[in-house]
């Protein structure tokens, strides 16, 4: 397996740049910049929305104006102007039943074809994944949905789901990040566009990967997805998810809300590749990427798996969580943060131990190039009820020149004196004998620091399916283009 | 195979070498001998292009073309390699994704396409079983955690495997005990050939009862003051460099 994928990787590196650069020419409805309570109402009118969700939207829209952006990450955000986007932005669709691939705009297919997002139902090529396309506001195609359905799993669009499984959506809509969470939580559950919903049913282990492939095309909109997870007791499902957005001069933000919830003994795998686009090498455009991810594990047993490469966007703010609620249930988050140029991340997660006999695994490598600021901020809370809680943290830092930074800030607060918490910290750089080594072996430096970087991030790496392990891989070392010197 | 005319070269300002001279046809052995500080790592350094060290005059031709003007990893493809006397720990990248990256560099600068999943493997078994290092070794990270030995085993499998015309073993000695030295030694002697050539840079002539010379050089204050054949080594071990040096002084008056 691993075999494979490493040869894979060595074939496909090659001297490309940004390769998801392009924007695509399509006939957009877009609204007009700016946002009041009559934007929140239009975006529901839009989308045919209950009386429910309009209020929902709306008691969070009325606290999105009391509240301010956080200032405690270390990241230099420059005044971001929420009058100055577009909060939604339609590719025309013909109508807005059942899609098939034939009723698709061609230059859509298009697009997502050139992504590598395979739109067709083709099994063997695309390995038996499932997809949810979603490009700005909306979801253009999900793939499988028959044979998922057959199962009695059910992956459509969060658009859909409220549509043809109100309940479902009603019941666990903002149950783990509340709308009065944070900022852009609360900007999100206003504005939320599409984003996708998946149910898993009891007893069931989804017979494909299920992924959703988030595409920014128009110019300045942001895109608020929301995907929102369930998995039923004694349930399984591996979940990927991929976002790439075009070049432009403009920041774009996305602030996002993924909400999971797994019940007893059920089984969730969360894989994000993150590659929207990061700005040039002088800082210029790319995406703000400010996002709430969080599991509510409330069964026992249940299990959450978090693993996220970040290479993309100008900002990233950014926390994946586990809630250990259920007694002896497991939350992972391995992550692999690249920042080059002037890139800045500040990511982590947090561990909150409330049920007995929980635990918890954090590996982190930060990666850190050009200018570029990279932290890690990590949370393990146990609670006073959590007894046996564990905890493992492991937080490496690499820094490839002199200019960048790499921070680590892990904050524990624990109430009950039998947990057991661990927390390792390294920090290195490649050094100039590491690489001529390689030199003299016939492999040139770019190719070398890939080769160390990838192996580097390799115990995250290995944790992610197989093609989204090649397209990290080859992300890694793309990114890291033109950093020696 | 390799010439060097006036080679001067220094690091951090300080000059090392001043004025080497040596020629190494093909199929040669050569061994380059001196007391330490008398400039051996920096001429096998300034060789392979490692980027601490300038050259300040001189000309270096490897088969007929001027090497001095090559990037290291072209010196690397046109078949120069060099055994590193402290060979580096590279963590988390395996040998298997090592060599690969190397094998492929290879192909690529001589217009081949990257090495077929089966060849490779089989390759790197019988390279890996030549220096008699076991199947898990490919799974290791490059160096991490090796003993002495097993790092210079290491350096003659990647000889093996890439098939230099022109190897420099900087120092392979040190460290070795006498089974790893046997082992190190008899590999590099099997993959001696008319077409190849080997610089042999040691203190000792230990290594050299091992690897038989044709000519051996005494390198003392950054030039060449002494060559003559394999009975030189001996005659270093028995007396020292001083009468060498002494000899070369007193010609110098």
């Amino acid at each position: 397996m691993e075999e494979g994928k490493d040869n894979i990787l060595v074939r496909q590196i090659s001297e490309e740049k940004y390769r998801y650069g392009f924007t695509t020419d399509i006939q957009t409805d877009i609204f007009e910049r700016g946002l009041t309570e009559d934007t929140v109402r239009l975006i529901s009118a839009r989308k045919d929305e209950p009386e429910w969700l309009l209020e929902f939207r709306l008691k969070a829209y009325r606290q999105w104006l009391t509240m301010k952006m956080p200032s405690w990450a270390h990241l230099n955000i420059p005044p971001i102007d929420f009058q100055n986007i577009s909060y939604y932005a339609a590719p025309s669709v013909k109508n807005k039943g059942p899609k098939s691939t034939d009723e698709i705009d061609p230059q859509l297919m298009k697009t997502f074809d050139k992504l590598g997002v395979p739109l067709e139902e083709r099994l063997a090529l695309s390995g038996g994944m499932a997809v949810d396309a979603v490009m700005d506001s909306v979801s253009v195609k999900t793939t499988f949905r028959k044979n998922l359905a057959e199962k009695g799993v059910i992956f459509c669009s969060i658009g859909e789901a409220v549509r043809e499984h109100p309940e479902l959506v009603r019941r666990y809509l903002g149950s783990v990040v509340n709308y009065r969470d944070n900022f852009y939580a609360a900007l999100n559950s206003a504005v939320f566009s599409d984003g996708s919903f998946v149910y898993i049913p009891k007893g069931v282990r989804c017979p494909m990967e299920l992924s959703t492939y988030f595409r920014i095309n128009a110019s300045g909109t942001g895109q608020f997805e929301r995907t929102l997870i369930v998995a039923d007791d004694d349930s399984y499902v591996s979940y990927l998810e991929g976002c790439t957005a075009p070049m432009r001069d403009e920041n774009q933000l996305h602030a996002a809300i993924v909400e999971i919830v797994v019940l007893d003994r059920a089984e969730v795998k969360y894989s994000t590749v993150q590659n929207w686009y990061p700005g040039d090498e002088n800082g210029r455009g790319g995406v703000y990427n400010f996002v709430t991810k969080r599991g509510d594990l409330r069964g026992v047993n249940s299990k959450l798996s978090w693993t996220q490469v970040e290479t993309g966007s100008a900002i990233t703010w950014k926390y994946p969580s586990c809630v250990l609620r259920g007694d002896g249930s497991q939350g992972e988050f391995y992550s692999v943060a690249l920042t080059n140029n002037w890139q800045q991340a500040d990511t982590g997660t947090k561990m909150i131990h409330l049920g007995r006999n929980t635990s918890s695994t954090i590996i982190s490598k930060g990666i850190s190039a050009g200018h570029s600021q990279n932290s890690y901020r990590g949370l393990v809370k146990v609670g006073t009820e959590a007894d046996g809680a564990r905890n493992y943290s492991q937080c490496d830092s690499l820094l490839l020149g002199s200019e960048c930074g790499a921070h680590t800030f892990p904050y524990m607060d624990i109430h009950n004196e039998t947990a057991v918490v661990e927390h390792e910290a390294t920090t290195s750089k490649i050094s100039e004998d590491q690489l001529f080594y390689c030199n003299q072996r016939g492999i040139p430096t770019e190719e070398a620091i890939g080769l160390i970087v990838n192996g580097y991030a390799k115990e995250v790496l290995n944790k992610l399916p197989m093609e989204f392990a090649v397209e990290a891989q080859r992300l890694l070392s793309l990114s890291l283009e033109n950093t020696t010197g | 195979m390799l010439r060097i005319d006036n080679l001067h070269a220094c690091i951090g300002g300080k000059e090392i070498l001043k004025g080497i001279n040596l020629e190494v046809k093909a199929g040669q052995v050569h061994a380059i001998m001196g007391p330490n500080g008398s400039g051996k790592s920096t001429m096998s350094n300034v060789l392979v292009g490692h980027p601490s060290y300038e050259v300040t005059a001189g000309t270096v031709t490897f088969k007929g073309r001027n090497l001095l003007e090559m990037s290291p990893e072209d010196r690397a493809h046109e078949g120069l390699f060099m055994s590193f006397q402290y060979p580096v720990e590279i963590p988390g990248v395996s040998m298997t994704n090592f060599m690969r990256a190397a094998l492929n560099a290879k192909r690529a600068y001589q217009g081949l396409e990257p090495v077929a999943a089966a060849d490779f493997l089989k390759l790197m078994k019988q390279k890996r079983e030549f220096v008699g290092l076991d199947a898990k070794f490919m799974n290791r990270s490059v160096n991490e955690g090796f003993s002495g030995g097993e790092k210079k085993r290491n350096e003659i499998f990647q000889m093996a495997v890439l098939e230099p015309s022109l190897s420099i073993l900087d120092e392979t000695d040190s460290g070795l005990d006498i089974d790893a030295l046997r082992i190190v030694a008899d590999g590099v002697n099997r993959l001696k050939s008319p077409e190849t050539s080997v610089i042999v840079i040691t203190h000792y002539q230990r290594l050299l009862d091992y690897i038989k010379p044709d000519i051996v050089h005494v390198l003392y204050n950054g030039r060449i003051i002494k060559t003559a054949g394999p009975e030189l080594a001996l005659e270093l071990e028995e007396r020292g460099y001083d009468w060498v040096i002494r000899e070369f002084e007193t010609a110098g008056k």
